[in-house]
């Protein structure tokens, strides 16, 4: 479906006609955000074969059955023919079937949960995809916290991830509902206090991109945005290694100064993370200094 | 003691630092004493309390709903307003007119206001004129319940209004998401404003639907069989069964969120058990079929109004009652698309999704059934036709860009975007408003004995079907950009130009707004021109028709016989003769003003609580018990309107007749 390239070529049209065009979600960067911008495109398409006969016939009835059109045939006892309205259910119902189908498949495919290797989305090698890139995705009043694991740092309001390699996002909130949303990258899933939402995705093009809550979550949250920098393989590494140099790291003392509203705070990193305050944080609990129980992840 | 007279309500709950709410606060005080004055001048306390707020009349009941509603759309409209031109202004370093704490309210309150109190009353209200008249029946079911219910809705929109000048609204949306409403992220007033209003509102609605439905079931004139009912009727009897089916939970859900904020449960809350998803779950089982609820009755209308105005019976009247009938069960089986970003599974999104768009096949076939009626007809365009064209072209579209955000993946990325804001409008304005357009300017005729001047009527359908567009399709460019909704301000200069375009469109539906408003004046003026002394001006189809207008309390001197689904024009086509003589006395309900006391206590009961006034709440909560149960002991309830009486009233409507021919 990902290289139907008539239909491609028809979903430029409309913006070949505005200059300047910057319709990211029908021109994303990541292969996620492009099958879902490709699924507008199909489904818009396979609608319009029924709406657009609708629209010419309303205005066309409406012009032709006009009172003063003398020439046109009355006839006010005629309200049935059984063929008629066999087709009036048939026509949206076999439009419903085919797209009732390709939702089906494409809801599976691009299930934000599955991992990216089933997908044939372009990755630097087929090796990758059993490793993806995790970072754990934290909505905080109203920044976003992302800590990646593996490498043992965090940054707040700045997302970096090499091109062509999945992700996976784990998302949570500490407070209030959000939702996760790089249009670029890969549709939004919300991020829940007290629960745990994923995301599997790919950037394909080296660049910075607009990442933002997608839902409401309070006064702050106009400014509760970030960019997300795609770099190359070898210049994300460099990035990691230099987040390694600086001083603070993320204890959950650290973490509860953090966790206070703020607004438009400006990017910073923390150079090492408390290997548990993913787990504490979605479980509530980062303010017990103890154990916080049987704790699910 | 100052705590439980006053609660947490002192000065300070006064915005006197807001400059436009005082500004708005003036304006209302001037208005509303002017109001008072004009009203105390002419005389008008005795007709006003006697006529209109005791009355248990239906058709009354049924105008003052639609007024009601038309004066909360100004309100709503004003915050609209409000939003599209902070939106148009907040670029880079201007933070436009409206700090997020005062935005935050406006786009809670336009959307609380134009949902529950613009369209569910001019719903309702339609419904309460129509229905009755189009069975052929006296007046509803529970004539005086039909009184309290509207002074229940009524006192939900004081309580609105109230929270701009007292305190504050919620600011957390229009459906108030936990744990963003719960007491520790909203420990103000705003919230506790939301679920009072809606709460009494609620049981406004909820009787009334329980009304509507006995009404419909049990009072149809003889022969009127289920399958012989107006479509208007049929798509208010599957409304208020959704109604009665659904605002229960939103009934249910509101009482266990002020549980949380009032006595510290834990339904919703981050920790000790609650669970916020159970909320969203709950707020959309009532909140999907919420919108068949607003638009059934639309579809109604409009399938009145195209098959007056085609001069044809409607086409497929089977179809457009099973469609009907489909969709109302359908949408029980939707109400996860709303959330699909939430992270349910893939197979829960599909079948969520795709029952979504199961429900297009009976819309559609509802679409094509309006086209084939104007097929082979004679399409008069007086202006409900108008509207009912400029219904099927806008909501189209909208159904369609709906499709679109039934599909999980597509909705992924459009959720919770400006896409999405457009396609609801889309669906609300070009369905829902435009559909109570043209019902008000269909029956208006029918209600006060003139029609509604066509020139500025031309002028509100156009300004209103242009401005829509204009304001509306650089929201779904937006959407497509990237841009979700309820931002006060925004970084990329480049999308300033989208938000002036839609600035203008709403410049142009504020002017629409105001052609109506002269449409209104100008007809009361002219209204010797426009006087409709046959009852029957659009020759209509249905039994509301048959009656003079506006009808009489009683409105039909003689219970009529039903033979046919158009059961006015099959009276025309057989010769059917207004009786003269041989009139009987008719049993009718008495007046009483119970429901309007009741329904003030209620909200003097609310407003206590939301203030935490622990002592007037009860005082104002104990008046209300009494006040029931003193009405119970009225006995006083009903009266015959004397044979002499109703002949007297036919006599005069045969004499304007004949003076007419």
């Amino acid at each position: 479906m990902r290289y139907w390239n008539p239909l491609r070529a028809l979903a430029l049209l409309p913006c070949l006609l505005l200059s300047g065009c910057d319709w990211v979600v029908l021109h994303p960067f990541g292969a996620i955000a492009k099958q879902q911008g490709h699924l507008i495109v199909v489904s818009t398409i396979l609608m319009l074969l029924i709406v657009i006969p609708v629209l010419a016939m309303t205005l066309s009835f409406a012009w032709r059955y006009r009172a003063s059109n003398a020439k046109a045939t009355y006839r006010p006892d005629w309200d049935h023919s059984t063929s008629l309205e066999l087709l009036i259910w048939s026509a949206p119902l076999l439009i419903i079937i085919a797209l009732g189908a390709i939702t089906w498949i494409s809801t599976h495919t691009l299930d934000p949960y599955r991992p990216l290797d089933a997908l044939k989305a372009p990755v630097a090698d087929k090796a990758a995809c059993a490793t993806p890139l995790v970072v754990e995705v934290v909505a905080l009043d109203w920044k976003w916290l992302f800590i990646y694991p593996e490498q043992g740092i965090a940054t707040v309001n700045e997302l970096v991830a090499p091109v062509n390699v999945p992700i996976r996002f784990e998302i949570t909130s500490s407070s209030v509902m959000n939702s996760f949303y790089i249009p670029a990258l890969a549709g939004q899933i919300y991020a829940m206090p007290g629960m745990q939402t994923e995301l599997n995705a790919v950037i394909n093009h080296a660049g910075t991109y607009e990442g933002f809550s997608a839902n409401y979550s309070g006064a702050g949250f106009s400014g509760m945005h970030f960019k997300f920098h795609a770099l190359a393989q070898a210049d994300f590494d460099a990035w990691v290694r230099q987040g390694h140099v600086g001083a603070t790291s993320l204890s959950r003392a650290e973490y509860q100064h953090l966790a206070r509203p703020s607004e438009r705070e400006p990017v910073h990193r923390y150079a090492g993370v408390d290997s548990d305050l993913y787990a504490a944080i979605l479980n509530q609990c980062t303010q017990t200094d103890a154990a916080c129980g049987a704790m699910s992840r | 003691m100052r705590e439980l007279l006053l609660g947490r309500l002192g000065w300070d709950a006064i915005p006197w630092h807001e400059p436009i709410l005082l500004g708005t606060f003036i304006g209302v005080a001037l208005g509303g004493v002017a109001l008072l004055a004009v009203i105390t001048y002419f005389k008008f306390w005795g007709p006003l309390w006697r006529d209109w707020i005791t009355s248990i009349d239906h058709k009354k009941i049924g105008i003052m709903y639609v007024i009601l509603g038309l004066v909360m759309l100004l309100r709503g409209f004003s915050d609209a307003v409000m939003m599209r031109a902070q939106q148009a202004m907040s670029f880079g370093d201007s933070a436009g007119f409206l700090p997020p704490h005062h935005y935050d309210q406006v786009f809670t309150a336009h959307g609380v206001i134009m949902i529950f109190f613009v369209a569910m009353p001019l719903v309702t209200g339609l419904m309460n004129f129509v229905v009755p008249l189009q069975i052929g029946a006296r007046d509803v079911a529970f004539p005086f319940l039909n009184n309290f219910s509207f002074w229940m809705t009524a006192s939900g929109a004081a309580l609105v209004m109230m929270s701009l000048f007292v305190g504050e609204f919620a600011r957390t949306g229009w459906l108030a998401y936990p744990p963003l409403s719960g007491i520790a992220f909203s420990p103000d007033v705003g919230v506790d404003y939301y679920i009072w209003s809606l709460q009494i509102a609620g049981v406004g609605t909820l009787l009334s639907g329980i009304n509507l439905i006995v009404t419909i079931v049990k009072m149809r004139a003889p022969g009127m069989s289920l399958m012989k009912m107006p479509v208007f009727t049929w798509t208010a009897l599957c409304t208020n069964v959704l109604i009665v089916a659904a605002f229960p939970v939103l009934t249910a859900v509101l009482a266990l969120l002020s549980l949380d904020r009032y006595a510290g449960t834990n339904f919703f809350t981050n920790t000790l058990g609650g669970n916020a998803m159970m909320y969203v779950n709950l707020i959309w089982i009532w909140g999907h079929p919420e919108v068949y609820i607003l638009i059934l009755p639309a579809f109604g209308v409009f399938s009145e109004i195209v098959a007056t105005f085609a001069g044809k019976r409607l086409f497929g009247y089977a179809s457009m009652v099973y469609a009907t009938v489909v969709i109302t069960i359908l949408s029980y089986l939707v109400w996860l698309h709303h959330f699909f970003t939430m992270g349910s599974g893939a197979s829960v999104n599909s079948f969520f999704g795709i029952t979504t768009m199961i429900i297009s096949i009976p819309t559609g076939a509802k679409i094509f059934n309006w086209l084939f009626t104007m097929y082979h007809g004679r399409i008069r365009f007086e202006l409900p036709m108008m509207w009912t064209i400029g219904f099927i072209c806008t909501f189209t579209i909208g159904g369609m860009t709906g499709v679109l955000l039934a599909v999980p993946p597509a909705d992924f990325v459009l959720h919770n975007s400006l896409f999405l804001v457009a396609h609801f409008h889309n669906v609300i304005i070009g369905g829902v408003v435009f559909g109570m357009f043209a019902g008000i300017t269909y029956w208006f005729p029918k209600a006060f004995g003139f029609r509604l001047d066509p020139f500025w009527g031309k002028c509100t359908f156009w300004l209103w079907l242009v401005g829509f567009w204009i304001a509306f399709t650089p929201l779904y460019v937006l959407g497509l950009m990237g841009v979700t909704r309820r931002l006060s301000h925004f970084d990329d200069p480049s999308l300033q130009i989208w938000f002036q375009i839609a600035a203008f469109g709403a410049a142009l539906i504020f002017l629409g707004i105001s052609c109506f408003i002269v449409q209104i004046i100008v007809s009361i003026r002219r209204r010797a021109q426009l006087r409709d002394v046959t009852g029957d001006p659009w020759d209509g189809r249905t039994l509301e028709w048959s009656t003079s207008s506006p009808p009489p309390p009683y409105n039909f001197a003689f219970t009529p016989i039903v033979h046919d689904n158009d059961a006015w024009t099959d009276m025309k086509n057989n010769h059917y003769v207004r009786p003269a003589e041989g009139f009987i006395a008719i049993h009718m309900p008495k007046n009483t003003g119970a429901g309007f006391v009741i329904a003030m206590l209620s909200a003097a009961c609310g407003f206590a609580l939301i203030w935490h006034m622990w002592l007037p709440a009860a005082a104002a909560f104990a008046a209300l018990l009494i006040a029931i149960i003193v009405h119970t002991f009225n006995y006083n309830r009903d009266y015959h309107v004397p044979a002499a009486e109703v002949l007297r009233v036919e006599h005069a409507r045969t004499l304007s007749l004949s003076g007419h021919v």
